[in-house]
């Protein structure tokens, strides 16, 4: 694909703020026109200085910012023509729900009657006509929300960049929001750069997640890839919950690896970013892909010894000890058939040697 | 129906019930303040406004004729009665030695009464009656005119408003009217107004100059928000005397700025930048710049950058989004630090006093003159008076304009 096609791209972007230390390290990062991209990301890990940048509130130390193709680096945030959703919704204070929707159309030079029409549609849009002589003082957190929606896309802006939205609502309302902005999304067409630290919300809204860390993308995927494909530890670790077990590769045939536990016991897994035989390595398996065994019955499989039984209604979660790991997870369905299983006892594990990755440490 | 009300006033009961405990804590709190306010604040104000209409000193030293005098019509001349008593009052007076104190008051209304009565009084045993009347009259012709007359008897009154009347430039007539007084007499009006419009002048200055400072410490990092800090309390550091001293020192004829531009050749002869309007000008802006900077920055601190950035990401230019959201969001402090500026600079004394020229005086300096040199605190506190009016009705109009409920002080 050509650079035309790309809504956003970000080049080999850096960002600095004291000369010292790189914030955003060689950022590369292309957003398609329309898509509902999250930059995902622990809390100093330079998501939210790259939507600044993004904005044009914070300049690129070097690397280049293209939008629609051209070079936005030197254009003021007034011209760019961007939305933005901002984390404690930076509504007006002084101005009714009306007048705060009103002002971008009125910046923009828009006649009053046409200016009303886009209002009202802007507030049908979020279910709020009713509150538009409201002042924001009057608003509860979830109305502002929507109204702070509304103000940054009703004027049309192609893109639109929301920094935590959702941070300051109750889960139940923060779970309905998310819903609510995928549906205006997908009925606009809009482009969406989302930033956030929950991954719960990252992986319900988004088109494709864009993980940061320590100031890069580590890895650029559809929620789906992300969650079932970590590409590094880092991802496996951070996206859902995962369990570890550290080994060494013994042998190596295509792309399945056997490796060596600690303790001695031997897995296949499937080799992501390692590729030599003796190289330390993390096996990473998801805590619902473990099947639970009566007794170890190949070599694939393991042993481990019940630590700990929660029940959560719809699954049991079960704390083992695997491989010298007493943090190992394994999520139970609460079906009718499910394993029986008690404090103490001894019982065999295995898994798919395709959910098993072995990942660099 | 009526159930519920009666739950409802029970409820009421019980709420005042369980809160009466908070509100004797409250009032217990508050009291000490409240008291030191109300003996050594409220009550010598409320004293000392007072005595711009108290005259009970004036009957109380001529108590016979104040008596006597209110049966007097007004026209022509009293009766024997009342000029017998006012030579058995001068006599009585003379000796307590209260009759300079009544001359001077009595000539604050009339020019010519203050040496009538003490001429009259060390010559007092020389008037022999009766009649009276014709012995006065003999003594001084001023005896026999009404006007003395009409003056003396508004003059012995309990209370009185010859001296509010006066600092608003009014006075009686001879028909007992009240009347502007003739312009070359009139003053008070134009040092009230000149009070007003310098109290006005520094605090648009102060604004002027205040609010891109505010603004600066508010978006500054800790350290340089500090230090300058620092910077602009170090004003409250050495004593007001001093502070306008070293004004004087700047800015007279051979100060650090006059013999800068002389020998950098911009001018040839010293500006006149002291002891004139401009003078007081810097001095009282220096002074005064803390108390608008302060509450403008208490406030600024208060507003997140994210609403110019919202503002700037809808499409308004740095420009517009400052006009129309950040400065409405200022107000408040704006508003805080307009009122104290201003309510400051209408009672300064000292620094017009000394870095000022004659014209350039406010009313408190002639509250000072009229009770360090003239003993009439009469005149002095019916300045304040006006003063006082002033003030509260300025604030109340700027009350309505700006929320004051919603200022922000510091």
């Amino acid at each position: 694909m050509s650079n035309q096609e790309f809504h956003v791209s970000f080049k080999n972007v850096q960002k600095s703020y004291d000369g010292k230390i790189l914030v955003v390290k060689d950022l590369n990062l292309d957003i398609e026109k329309g898509k509902f991209v999250t930059m995902l990301g622990p809390s100093g890990s330079g998501k939210t200085t790259c939507l600044m940048m993004l904005a044009g509130f914070e300049s690129a130390t070097s690397g280049e910012i293209l939008f629609n193709g051209k070079p936005i680096n030197k254009i003021p945030p007034h011209k760019r023509g961007i939305g933005m959703v901002f984390q404690n919704y930076a509504l007006f204070p002084h101005m009714s729900v009306g007048e705060n929707l009103a002002f971008p159309l009125q910046v923009r030079k828009i006649a009053k009657p046409e200016v009303e029409v886009m209002v009202k549609n802007a507030l049908d849009m979020v279910q709020m006509v009713d509150f538009i002589d409201r002042y924001p003082g009057q608003l509860s957190g979830g109305q502002k929300q929507r109204i702070a929606l509304a103000r940054a896309l009703v004027f049309n802006p192609e893109l639109v960049l929301m920094d935590e939205p959702l941070g300051a609502l109750d889960k139940q309302l923060r779970e309905q929001m998310q819903y609510e902005i995928k549906h205006i999304h997908e009925r606009l067409g809009v482009s969406v750069v989302y930033v956030t630290h929950d991954q719960a919300e990252a992986l319900t809204m988004s088109d494709q997640i864009a993980v940061f860390n320590d100031g890069i993308i580590q890895q650029l995927a559809s929620p789906e890839d992300l969650y079932e494909r970590p590409e590094n530890s880092f991802i496996a670790q951070f996206i859902g919950e995962n369990n570890q077990l550290r080994g060494v590769i013994e042998k190596i045939d295509k792309n399945i690896a056997l490796v060596a536990l600690e303790g001695g016991k031997k897995v296949s897994a499937l080799m992501v970013d390692v590729k030599d035989i003796g190289e330390n390595t993390i096996l990473s398996i998801r805590p619902e892909r473990v099947i639970i065994k009566p007794r170890a019955s190949n070599s694939t499989d393991i042993d481990g010894k019940v630590l700990e039984l929660i029940y959560l209604g719809d699954h049991i979660r079960c704390r083992m000890m695997v491989a010298g790991n007493d943090e190992f997870i394994v999520k139970m369905p609460n079906s009718s058939n499910h394993a029986q299983l008690k404090v103490g006892e001894e019982i065999g594990i295995s898994w798919e040697k395709e959910d098993c990755r072995a990942l660099k440490p | 129906m009526s159930e519920q009300l009666a739950d409802n006033i029970s409820l009421k009961k019980k709420l005042q019930k369980a809160e009466r405990r908070k509100k004797i804590e409250a009032l217990g709190l508050i009291s000490p303040l409240f008291f030191v306010m109300l003996v050594f604040f409220f009550i010598p104000i409320a004293l000392m406004l007072y005595r711009s209409i108290d005259n009970s000193q004036m009957p109380a030293a001529l108590p016979q004729t104040a008596d006597i005098i209110q049966q007097w019509s007004g026209e022509g001349l009293p009766d024997e009665a009342t000029y017998a008593a006012i030579v058995g009052d001068m006599r009585i007076a003379n000796e307590e030695k209260k009759l300079g104190m009544v001359g001077r008051r009595l000539n604050f209304d009339l020019v010519g009464y203050y040496s009538l009565l003490s001429k009259t009084g060390r010559k007092i045993d020389e008037i022999k009656g009766p009649p009276y009347k014709e012995a006065l009259i003999n003594f001084d012709k001023k005896w026999g005119d009404t006007r003395y007359w009409t003056v003396m008897e508004r003059g012995l009154k309990d209370k009185t408003l010859l001296y509010l009347l006066a600092a608003m430039d009014l006075k009686y007539d001879e028909n007992n009217k009240i009347v502007k007084v003739p312009e070359y007499e009139a003053i008070y009006i134009s040092i009230i107004s000149r009070t007003v419009y310098i109290s006005i002048s520094i605090t648009i200055l102060c604004l002027i100059l205040g609010f891109p400072i505010a603004y600066y410490m508010a978006n500054s990092p800790p350290r340089t928000r500090n230090l300058l800090m620092i910077i602009l309390l170090l004003v409250f550091w050495t004593s007001l005397l001093v502070r306008t001293l070293s004004w004087i020192l700047v800015l007279q004829n051979n100060g650090v700025v006059n013999n800068f531009l002389m020998f950098s050749g911009i001018i040839n002869q010293p500006l006149e930048l002291v002891f004139n309007r401009f003078g007081v000008y810097v001095a009282m802006t220096h002074v005064l710049l803390p108390f608008m900077v302060l509450p403008l920055y208490s406030v600024m601190r208060s507003i997140p950058a994210d609403y110019v950035r919202a503002a700037r990401s809808l499409g308004a230019k740095s420009i517009t989004a400052f006009i129309r959201v950040y400065l409405p969001q200022t107000l408040p402090g704006i508003g805080a630090g307009a009122l104290m500026v201003f309510i400051q600079a209408l009672g300064y004394y000292i620094t017009p006093a000394l870095v000022g020229g004659p014209r350039d005086q406010m009313v408190s300096y002639f509250v000072a003159f009229f009770v360090n040199e003239r003993v009439n605190w009469s005149m002095a506190s019916s300045l304040g008076v006006v003063l006082l009016i002033l003030t509260g009705s300025l604030y109340l109009m700027f009350g309505k304009k700006v929320n004051i409920a919603n200022m922000k002080l510091g």
